[in-house]
């Protein structure tokens, strides 16, 4: 059985923005930036859990609206001098749409 | 290609941060080669003094070490002395033989401590206070011997002696001018410096000149005298004794077991070393100072602090132009172009720096032009200096002297031990000297770099800037007497210990570094102030206080605020992709700090045309509703000056029970807030309320309070309430460099407190008072009396003048406060109250960049940014 899920158009997101996506695992947030890459974590930050989805995107890192933690979207990694991690789930784009991979 | 060659001689602080630099540039650009003449990679010099007393380690100081150079590909020689510079063929040799090529070469030779040119002084027991090994052969003698002798009351000795007396020796210090140092000093604070030196029990010996060091003393000549040694006659195995005519019998050409053998039992032997073949008096440790009035003090260590001197010679005998330093130019270039020099070892405009802040400054330039970027000059700096000595505070920068034209402003609470005194020149400070209470050092210190206009400050200066209340850290404001434990960044939970402790560690010298490492004074900022004096007092004159004269926008490039919305201007940049463009932003994106200014600074150059960026604006403005900790978003409707109907209430009432908010309050800005509401209900709550959004999440106008004013109240002279209504409706939807806040009192008891807002008017009977710039939050600041009008139309363009020329001039973040304090109400006052024209002509701008901007909220309602606010829900 394949365990990636069609999500949506890439359009749907906004470049340098994100989506969150509701899943039986909970909130994902989805993003996608400048350069059209697509990354998936689960919403929340490893400082106080704040919604990352909700933060401003950058290159591949996304910065907490809550208290500035800067988190890199690839890995889920806090940036240095903070230190958590936040699940990633694995995610591609195949003709304009994207898939979540929840394993 | 192959890469260039780069030889760099001397791996102290300079030299290293230069390549530091370097690399951040151009890490691939050139082949490095390392000669130290040290056996240690880079570390941090100005923390010998802590090594010393004991309060750092060796291992605690490194700054780069043998990793680090590995890792970046450079190849280190550690004890290794360059002893020639061969400029034609383009090498540099050193003392064991080797020679390395080099196509650029930079001389980083640092300083030679000054050594006085008096007998004796090369007998064992004397050193300087310049390196490791210095510090080693201290600690060394610390513990054999009881009394040492600093000399030099300067910056150096007296950290020397305070270590030593923490060392458990007994310390005099000896100094050739009348009081402690006196470069820094003024006499008075000097005297309260020594008193409480004294306190901690160090001894002094002012105004006095050294003559001579002289041999330990070896007990009188009876014992010798048996095994056959004449005074003055070397006797077989070459021992030549003498008297002087103190009694005291010195010895030369002896080794310490052929004296033990003759009897000799006061000498430390382990510390002599045997005799030498030629040998000298060097091999017999000090055992007393001589000076010049005849007096003379024991010492079995001898510390020369009396000066140090640019190590020049290696380039002087390469033929590169020296004058005592290596003269360079403005960007560090010897005079012969391959060269560069920077550090200690310089002459830069007749200059020799001996402070890391200005060798950084330095080291940042030539690896500027190393890099082959070519735009930075050095062109000098202020320096200030603070004593490394724990439980003293002491601060001085630039010239307290002050000569012809100087006023000084002195303030001497000697029972309280403190001392603070600036000097002012054509209402600039140019210097100050502050003892006991250094809090307000650096806030003094950038005032003088910054060349500020001070007279508006005036009366304050010496009450001073920590005076002007903060709130957060209880009040506290002076670093040193703060506990470890005491919490210093109240927002981010952090303590005095862990910032000096990473300060420590890891080598930091700016705020910045600071605020990256800890994450003190990250946040809301009210602890800055505290976390530079622990800074200071941690590093000393290392210390650079941010420059905020030139402060780039972020990390992301170097070009400053003004320079950047100049050009939006000039070169017509209409969006955030050509802006960073224009400017070659390092990051493509930027990150979030400089896109949500540079959308700001678009918006406000631009404001028909630009179309906002909502990816580059916080959360809260592009959801248009405050986040809270859960997640969720709070909604405050705009309730013009404070005046609501039955009928606002009620749908207010009704929106809370249908959505289920959680709680229902009074704000500080006289409206009312609903809490709790799930980020996809916002457009719904939105439209039931029907009512305009109140901007409480934005950089933008926030609220006009307004007190009952002349149509209610006994005492009102005015009506305030109808002129604060009309301001909030002439400013809505109103974005700016940060939020805006105004208030309008009726009569001056001002039950609007307009006195702490960013506009501020205040009925009087013959008209208004308006006032600006005031700050009701993290530190509170009165604002300050603009002008008197008669009419509610000239406040509403005084105003309004004033607010649009904050929001064209100021930086982003900066509330009205911060850039008034920069501008200059001076400046302020020729533009609004003294330029009719003007003010009408930013009266009108600003209504103009109003006239189209929609309510946000109702926007929204009709579908605009609606995936914004609507999650992906997956079917299965
Ligand atoms: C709601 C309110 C507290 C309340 O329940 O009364 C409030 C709530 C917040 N304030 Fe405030 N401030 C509120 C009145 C004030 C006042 C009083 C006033 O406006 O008269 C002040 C001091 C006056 C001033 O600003 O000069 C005030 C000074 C601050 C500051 C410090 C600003 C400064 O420059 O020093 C911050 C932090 C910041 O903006 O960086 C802040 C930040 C905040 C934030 C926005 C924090 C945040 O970023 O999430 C809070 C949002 C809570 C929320 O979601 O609603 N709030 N805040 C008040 C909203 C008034 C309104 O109707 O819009
Ligand atoms: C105890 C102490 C406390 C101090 N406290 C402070 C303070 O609080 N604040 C402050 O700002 N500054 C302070 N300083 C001064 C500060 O340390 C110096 O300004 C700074 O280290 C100078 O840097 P530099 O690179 O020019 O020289 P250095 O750091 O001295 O480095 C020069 C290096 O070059 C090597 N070298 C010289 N000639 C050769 C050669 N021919 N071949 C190979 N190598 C060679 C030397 O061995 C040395 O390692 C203090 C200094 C001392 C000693
Ligand atoms: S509402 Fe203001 S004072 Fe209260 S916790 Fe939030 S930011 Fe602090
Ligand atoms: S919850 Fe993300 S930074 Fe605090």
């Amino acid at each position: 059985m394949s365990e990636w899920m069609r999500i949506c158009p890439l359009e749907e997101i906004p470049r340098l923005g994100s989506r969150v996506v509701q899943t039986v695992k909970g909130e994902i947030a989805l993003f996608r930036n400048g350069s059209d890459e697509v990354f998936a974590l689960r919403d929340q930050c490893p400082h106080k859990g704040g919604p990352l989805s909700q933060g401003i995107v950058f290159e591949r890192k996304v910065t907490c609206p809550l208290h500035g933690w800067t988190i890199q979207l690839d890995s889920g990694e806090a940036v240095e001098p903070d230190h958590g991690c936040t699940h990633r789930y694995r995610t591609r784009v195949d003709k304009g749409e994207i898939y979540l991979n929840l394993a | 290609m192959e890469k260039m060659k780069l030889v760099m001689i001397g791996n102290g602080m300079a030299g290293a941060r230069t390549l530091e630099e370097l690399l951040k540039l151009a890490p691939d650009l050139y082949e490095i080669e390392v000669f130290g003449a040290e056996p240690y990679a880079n570390y941090n010099r100005i923390l010998l003094s802590q090594v010393l007393s004991g309060e750092q380690s060796i291992g605690g100081i490194m700054l780069n070490d043998v990793e680090w150079y590995a890792g970046k590909g450079i190849t280190l020689h550690l004890n290794r002395q360059v002893s020639a510079i061969n400029r034609a063929r383009r090498t540099v040799q050193t003392s064991d033989g080797k020679t390395a090529g080099y196509d650029r070469l930079i001389i980083a030779t640092g300083s030679t401590p000054i050594v006085l040119p008096v007998p004796g002084s090369d007998l064992e027991g004397v050193v300087a206070f310049r390196s490791i090994r210095d510090v080693d052969t201290m600690l060394e003698a610390s513990v054999k011997f009881k009394s040492a002798v600093v000399i030099g009351g300067g910056l150096l000795g007296l950290e020397a002696a305070s270590g030593l007396l923490s060392r458990g020796m007994d310390v005099t210090v000896v100094h050739l001018a009348e009081w402690l140092m006196e470069r820094q000093l003024d006499r008075a604070a000097a005297g309260l410096l020594q008193e409480s030196l004294e306190a901690k029990g160090l001894k002094f010996l002012l105004g006095k000149q050294t003559v001579e060091l002289l041999p330990a003393e070896i007990p009188p000549s009876p014992p010798l005298h048996p095994q056959g040694v004449r005074r003055g006659v070397p006797d077989a195995s070459g021992i030549t004794l003498s008297q002087s005519k103190g009694g005291a019998i010195t010895v030369a050409g002896a080794t310490i077991s052929s004296l033990k053998k003759r009897g000799a039992i006061a000498v430390a032997d382990a510390t002599i070393p045997p005799l030498k073949k030629g040998g000298t008096r060097g091999d017999l440790r000090v055992g007393a100072i001589r000076f010049k009035d005849g007096e003379t003090l024991p010492a079995d260590l001898v510390v020369m602090a009396a000066g140090i001197r640019p190590s020049a010679a290696l380039a002087e005998a390469a033929g590169i132009h020296c004058n005592r330093g290596i003269v360079v130019n403005d960007t560090m270039q010897t005079y012969d172009p391959r060269i560069y020099a920077v550090g200690e070892c310089v002459s830069h405009r007749g200059v020799s720096y001996g402070l890391v802040a200005p060798l950084f400054e330095q080291a940042k330039v030539c690896a500027n032009h190393l890099a082959q970027i070519g735009i930075s000059r050095y062109s000098g700096s202020a320096t200030s200096t603070k004593l490394k000595v724990t439980g003293i505070d002491l601060f001085s920068c630039g010239d307290f002297t002050g000569g012809k034209g100087a006023e000084e402003i002195v303030l001497s609470d000697p029972s309280a031990g403190v001392y603070k005194k600036l000097v002012v020149k054509e209402d600039k400070i140019v210097g100050s000297v502050l003892y006991g209470d250094t809090a307000d050092g650096s806030w003094y210190f950038q005032l003088l770099r910054d060349g500020q206009n001070i007279r508006e400050l005036r009366d304050r200066l010496m009450s001073g800037q920590s005076h002007l209340g903060s709130s957060g850290h209880q009040g506290r404001n002076n670093a040193s007497s703060m506990p470890d434990d005491m919490e210093v960044c109240g927002c981010n939970g952090v303590c005095k210990g862990t910032i000096v402790k990473a300060i420590k560690e890891k080598g930091l010298f700016t705020l910045n570094d600071v605020r990256k490492h800890t994450k003190a004074s990250a946040s809301c900022g009210s602890c800055t102030g505290l976390v530079e004096q622990i800074l200071a007092s941690t590093v000393g004159g290392a210390y650079q206080p941010a420059d905020v004269s030139r402060k780039p926008l972020c990390g992301c490039t170097d070009y400053t605020h003004e320079e950047i919305r100049k050009a939006i201007i000039e070169r017509k940049l209409k969006s955030i992709p050509e802006a960073m463009g224009f400017f070659e932003w390092r990051n493509v994106n930027g990150c979030a700090s400089c896109r949500p200014a540079l959308n700001y600074y678009l918006l406000c150059a631009w404001p028909h045309d630009y179309r906002d960026d909502p990816q580059s604006r916080f959360i809260n403005e592009r959801a248009h509703a405050n986040i809270q900790k859960d997640g969720t978003y709070s909604v405050i409707p705009r309730i013009h000056g404070g005046v609501t109907t039955p009928a606002q209430l009620r749908r207010i009432a009704d929106v809370a029970e249908k959505y289920a908010i959680r709680e229902v309050r009074c704000t500080g800005g006289q409206r009312i807030n609903m809490l709790g509401v799930k980020k996809e209900d916002l457009p719904k709550v939105w439209s039931d309320l029907d009512m305009p959004s109140g901007f409480a999440y934005g950089k933008s106008i926030r609220t006009v309070k307004t007190c009952v004013g002349s149509e209610w109240c006994r005492f009102g002279v005015q009506d305030s309430t109808s002129l604060g209504i009309a301001l909030e409706q002439s400013l809505d939807r109103m974005w700016a460099p940060h939020k805006v806040k105004l208030a309008v009192s009726g009569c001056p008891r001002n039950c609007a407190e307009a006195t702490i807002k960013d506009v501020g008017i205040v009925g009087v009977e013959s008209g208004w008072e308006i006032y600006v710039a005031g700050n009701g939050g993290i530190k509170a600041e009165v604002s300050q009396f603009l002008v008197k009008v008669k009419s509610a139309e000239e406040v509403m363009e005084y105003a309004g003048a004033f607010i649009q020329l904050y929001r064209e001039e100021a930086r982003y973040l900066d509330r009205t406060v911060h850039w008034v304090q920069r501008a200059g109400m001076d400046y302020v006052k020729a533009r609004i109250v003294e330029d009719a024209a003007g003010r009408r002509a930013l009266h009108e701008r600003l209504t103009d960049a109003l006239r189209d901007e929609k309510d946000p909220w109702q926007e929204r309602v009709r579908g605009m940014e609606a995936r914004e606010f609507v999650p992906i829900r997956l079917q299965s």
